[in-house]
This record gives structure tokens, sequence and C-alpha cells, in this order.
């Protein structure tokens, strides 16, 4: 029961994450989850998938994460400070492939001109990081949505026990 | 005064001044990573990136005064029919400049202001959030195609949502203010999403010249009278505009979202946001529908909308017990006098427009640095707050003073220079009723900047023992920095004058850039 340190957590938190089952599910689950996001972001620009769906599905794992331990255990994991930098660095990674291709010499978002031998490469490759930045935020922003939701009843509950 | 840039950086302006605050917003957000100060590390970053951007868009007007053709870039080397191109003349080099201003000017003065207002862990995500609401705001100016528009129409309104919002940690009613301004100012975007998606279903084409030339090719074609599509896209987009624009009877969200805002919130919004709406519809009405589609009788009713706005506003400011709200009804009628000049379609209503947009943005911000400077002393912009504030604070409520002179349209300030221009074009069309609706406006503002300085210099304070300090310097300067710019371009309106000149033969001979 290490992880059960935090007792101020949500209280439905708490009741999940004394029951066996669900903590050892959830142990399970959530590498195979983070994977199969990662994969969906990196098969995004092939098939279907993409930054936006393999980023919800990378933000499932934290969530569940957060369901059966805590919104605190999962804050204490990954501070909030690191998710709102997250949610900025998948956007400037996006952005900073536009500016790549302006100090190549072209415009901005030319992504041809990040290999300028090879458009098709430089094309493919500015695709491929683009759709990282995006599943970076997206992920970034799902779990902040989530942790502000969770925060907020926990403020409304110790209200109300005043 | 002439900038300089090397040749590499001279192509990309158009791009660069949305890129400086966007990656400036994005990297303000890892101040949060800093234990202590980061608020302050992030204060400075914004200041440094909004004077950059100052820098470019002031080269910018100047490349674009030198050159004949409207400056183009093209995002991703796509060609503007298919890719976004960004194109700059010299209307929104203009616009594009008053906003950069303003920015980098708020910008300064919102340090101490945010300080106080906003609370510590959220300095690093209201800085961030304040460059990209200003990326937004430049983006919608800068850019030639119509969907771009409505993304970066989205970029900064719900920045603009969240920066109202902020102002929750002062006065818990600024959520609900911005709730409302975001359920409105969403109608709104969808309305002109709507209008834009009717126009991409005639033309086919997303980007605004290319528009206006399909347009033109199908009236000499026979097909575009009695289009009902034309008619449904354009009174789309009018409605959405007029909501984004606040222009009276669609301007219920704008007071309380002015009011409960951050006192630097609203400095820069008023004199910004609304302004983008504006310029947005020039683009509509003039480069895209001008000449093809007949807008005279829609513009009449936009008029009609203008003089009972100007009169109703002021009527309503008269009543508040805010000097906020007093404020924010007052820019609801300025406003509405930027939308009578355009809508008298002839070319003094036009400079008188594009002339007020720089005027009422100096003036307003003016005033509401001034307020924000009494909010930070005082604690509050009620009515009470004020009062004898003017022996205590002479150097902010003398600023103020003459702000609301410039409101009022008093001789040599630059309020005055704008009216006139809008009187000229009402007798130049004959509209007595019009020039009558202005002069009455002037007279309803000078009930209700009198009631205030009245307040303000002669009232006795509730405490007679209560001593507030002076506001800092870090918000004095900015504050008569734009006061006294309204002054200035009262007594020498060449520059303007030209500029907005300049802006209203653009539009008005259907250039397009």
């Amino acid at each position: 029961m290490a992880d059960t340190h935090d007792q101020s957590g949500t209280p439905a938190g708490e009741q999940m994450s004394q029951q066996t089952l669900i903590r050892v599910i959830a142990k399970m689950t959530i590498p195979f989850i983070l994977v199969f996001g990662c994969y969906v972001i990196l098969h995004g620009e092939l098939g279907p998938g993409g930054g936006f769906q393999g980023g919800v599905i990378l933000a499932a794992a934290f969530i569940l994460y957060g369901l059966v331990f805590g919104a605190d255990e999962l804050r204490r994991r990954i501070p909030p400070p690191i998710i709102d930098a997250c949610m900025a660095l998948g956007a400037l990674l996006y952005a900073g492939v536009g500016l790549a291709s302006v100090l190549r010499g072209g415009t901005f978002l030319d992504y041809g001109m990040l290999e300028p031998d090879h458009a098709g490469d430089g094309e493919a490759l500015g695709m491929a990081l683009v759709e990282y930045g995006v599943g970076i935020t997206v992920c970034s922003v799902m779990v902040t949505i989530y942790l502000m939701i969770s925060e907020r009843r926990a403020t409304v509950r110790r209200g109300e026990v005043r | 005064m002439d900038i300089e840039l090397p040749e590499s950086i001279r192509a990309h302006l158009p791009v660069l001044v949305v890129l400086l605050p966007l990656f400036g917003g994005l990297l303000a957000m890892f101040t949060g990573l800093v234990q202590r100060g980061g608020g302050v590390i992030a204060w400075a970053w914004s200041v440094l990136i909004t004077g950059l951007m100052l820098v470019c868009s002031a080269a910018m007007l100047q490349l674009v005064h030198a050159s004949p053709e409207p400056l183009v870039y093209r995002l991703g080397s796509w060609p503007e029919a298919y890719g976004i191109g960004y194109s700059v003349d010299a209307l929104n080099a203009y616009v594009i400049l008053v906003v950069s201003i303003i920015a980098f000017l708020t910008t300064v003065y919102a340090k101490d202001s945010v300080m106080a207002e906003v609370a510590n862990d959220r300095h690093h995500l209201f800085y961030s959030v304040w460059l990209l609401a200003i990326a937004g705001l430049i983006g919608i100016t800068v850019t030639g195609d119509t969907f771009n528009i409505y993304v970066l129409l989205e970029i900064s309104s719900l920045t603009v949502y969240t920066l109202v919002a902020l102002g929750g940690d002062r006065d818990r009613r600024a959520l609900v203010a911005a709730l409302k301004y975001l359920i409105l100012g969403s109608i709104g975007a969808t309305f002109i999403l709507l209008g834009i998606g009717y126009l991409l279903m005639l033309t086919g084409t997303l980007n605004m010249g290319d528009m206006h030339d399909q347009l033109v090719r199908m009236r000499e074609a026979g097909t575009l009278a009695n289009n009902r599509t034309v008619f449904v896209s354009f009174a789309f987009l009018m409605v959405g505009l007029s909501l984004k624009m606040a222009l009276f009877p669609l301007h219920l969200w704008l007071p309380n979202a002015y009011t409960y805002a951050p006192s630097a919130v609203s400095a820069l919004v008023a004199a910004t946001a609304t302004k983008v709406g504006v310029y947005m519809t020039f683009r509509f009405v003039f480069t895209i529908y001008g000449g093809v589609y007949d807008t005279s009788a829609d513009l009449q009713l936009l008029a009609l909308c203008a003089c009972l706005g100007i009169v109703v506003s002021s009527v309503a400011a008269v009543r508040q017990m805010n000097v906020k709200k007093v404020l924010a009804y007052s820019s609801v009628g300025q406003i509405a006098y930027i939308v009578l000049g355009f809508s008298l379609a002839n070319h003094t209503g036009v400079t008188a427009s594009v002339i007020h947009i720089f005027n009422h943005a100096i003036i307003k911000g003016g005033m509401f640095m001034a307020v924000g400077a009494v909010a930070l002393r005082t604690g509050g912009t009620k009515i009470e707050d004020f009062k004898g504030i003017g022996r205590q604070m002479p150097v902010t409520m003398a600023a103020f003073t003459v702000g609301g002179c410039g409101l009022i349209g008093v001789p040599l300030t630059s309020g005055f220079i704008s009216k006139w221009y809008l009187v000229q074009a009402a007798m130049e069309e004959g509209y007595w009723g019009v020039a009558a609706v202005v002069l009455l406006g002037g007279v309803l503002a000078i009930v209700y900047v009198w009631r205030l300085i009245e307040i303000i210099w002669f009232g006795t304070p509730d405490d007679p023992n209560k001593r507030v300090k002076e506001a800092p310097l870090s918000m004095l300067v900015p504050m008569w920095i734009l006061i006294g710019a309204s002054v200035y371009f009262g007594i020498d309106a060449t520059w303007t004058a030209d500029s907005a000149r300049a802006a209203a033969s653009l539009l008005l001979n259907g250039g397009h850039g």
C-alpha cells in the first residue's frame, strides 16, 4: 500500500485504491495504454490516428492512474508546472518546425526546406515532428482538464467540512 | 524615424509579427518552473517580445508605404489560392502598428497591476495567455485568408475569455462575465464561420483577393443577381462581426467583461479587440463584397444601430456606479462612432473610422490605465473610491481628465479630429440627423465625463484620514505616453489623417491585399 500514503486525495480515489483488483488491473494496463498511445502518434502520418487521437489515449493512461490512486498522487508524480510546460512544449515543437524551415531559407512551415536535397524526406520529418508536438500538447491539456475538475471538487468538499 | 532591418528579416516581417508573440507566449509558460520571481521574469520577457514586435510592425508600415504592391507572404510556399497567404497593405499595416503600440505599453504597465490582482501561482499563465491573445489579434489583421481569420479569431477570443476570467481572483463576478462573453463570443464566431462557409461554397476559395475576383467574375456572368447564398453569407457575417465589435444591440457581453477583467486586461482589450473586429468588417464589406454586392441597405441598418448605440450607451454610461463600467459603456458608444463612419460609405466617413480606431485606442487605453492605477492604490473602482482622489493621485487623475476631454471631443484632443471628420462625412451625404446624433453623443459624453471629474477633483473622501500614494512610475509612463499622444495627434493629425486617407482610398477603390 505504498501508494496510498496521501490521505487527502479525493474520496473516490481513496476507495478505489484500496481495492486490490482495480489497482492491479490499472497497473497492468497503463503501460499498454501508453505504448498504444505512442503507436497511434507515431503511425499518424501513414495510417489512421495522429497527434490528437494518440495524445488523448496517452492522457487516458494518466487519468486512469489519477482515478485509481487519487488526483493528489497523480499531481505528486507529475507536478502541474511540468504539465503546464509540456502544454507549451508541444506547441513550441510545432511552431519550431515552422521556424526551422524559415532558418533553412524557406517560408514558415515550408517542411520541404528541412532537407533541401530531399524535399520528400523533409516533408515527412516536418509532419512527424508536428504530430509529436500535437500529441504532447493534447495529452497535457487533457490531464490538466482532469486535474482542474478534480481540484475543484476537492475544494468544494473541504468547504463543506468547514 | 527610419528602421533598417537586414533583408533576411525584412522578407519575413509579415509572419514575424505573429510568430514573436506566439513563441513568446509559449516560452513564457516555462517561467512557471521558476519557484520564486517567475512572474517578474515572465513580465520582462513579455516586454521584450512586444517591444521587438513594435519594431517589426513599424518597419513593416514603412515598407508598405514604400512599395506600391501589398507585401505578400505565402506560408509553406503554397500558392495563395490553396494555402494561407499573409498580405499587408496600407490598412492592416496601420492597424497592426496600433495594436503593437498598445500591446507594448500595456505590457509595460501590467507589472504592478498584475502582481496585485492575479494570484501569484498564475502569473506565468497570465503572461503566456496575454502574449497569445496579442498573437491572435495581430494574426487576424495580417492574414489574407478568411479561414485563417476564423482560426486566429478563435485564438484571440479564447485567450481573452481566459484573461477576463483571471479577474476572478479579485472579484468572482469576473467568472460570470467571462462565461457570458464566451457564450456570446462563440455565437458570433460561429456566425462568422457560417458566413465564410457560404462564401467558400460560392467561390471555391478562401483567399480574400481571390474571393473578390470570383465574385466579380460571377457578377459579369450574371449569376450573382438575386443569388441567395451571397445574401445569406453577408447576413451571417454582419451579425457575427457586430457581436465581435459589440455594436448595439449586440453589445451586452462587453460592459461586465471590461469591468471585472484585471485592469491591464481592460486596457489591452478595450483598446485592441473591438478594433480588430472593425478591421475584419472593413475587409469583408469592402475588400470582398466591395463593388460586387449592393451593401447600401445593410450599411444603412448598421448606421441606424450605430446612432441608437451612441445615444443608448452614453445614457447608460451616465447611470453607472463603477468607473470601469462608465468607460465600458462609453466604449460601446465609441465603437458605434467607428461603425457609423464607415457605414456612410464615403471617403471621409471611412477616413473618420480609421482615424478613430487609433484615437479611441490611445484615449481609452490611457483611461483604463488610470483607473487601473486607482484600483492598485485604493483596491476598488467604484465611484466612492474616486472621491477626492485627484488631490492624492494628481498625475494619474490629470491623465484621466485629459483622456475624458478626448472622449468628449474637446478641440486640441484627438477625439475632436475624429468627430470633425465624422460630422463632415455625414454632411457630405446630407444626413443632418446623423450629424446631430454625433453632436448629441458629445454632449452626453460631457455629462458622464464631468460627473466623474467632479467626484475626482471636488469630492470629499469618505474617510478623510485615508492616504493613498501616487501610482508607480511603471504605470504613469505608459499612461502618459498614450494620453500625450492623444493630445499630440489632436494638434498635429497629419500622420493619422494621411494613413487613414491612404487606407480609405484602398478600401473604397476595391483594393484588396
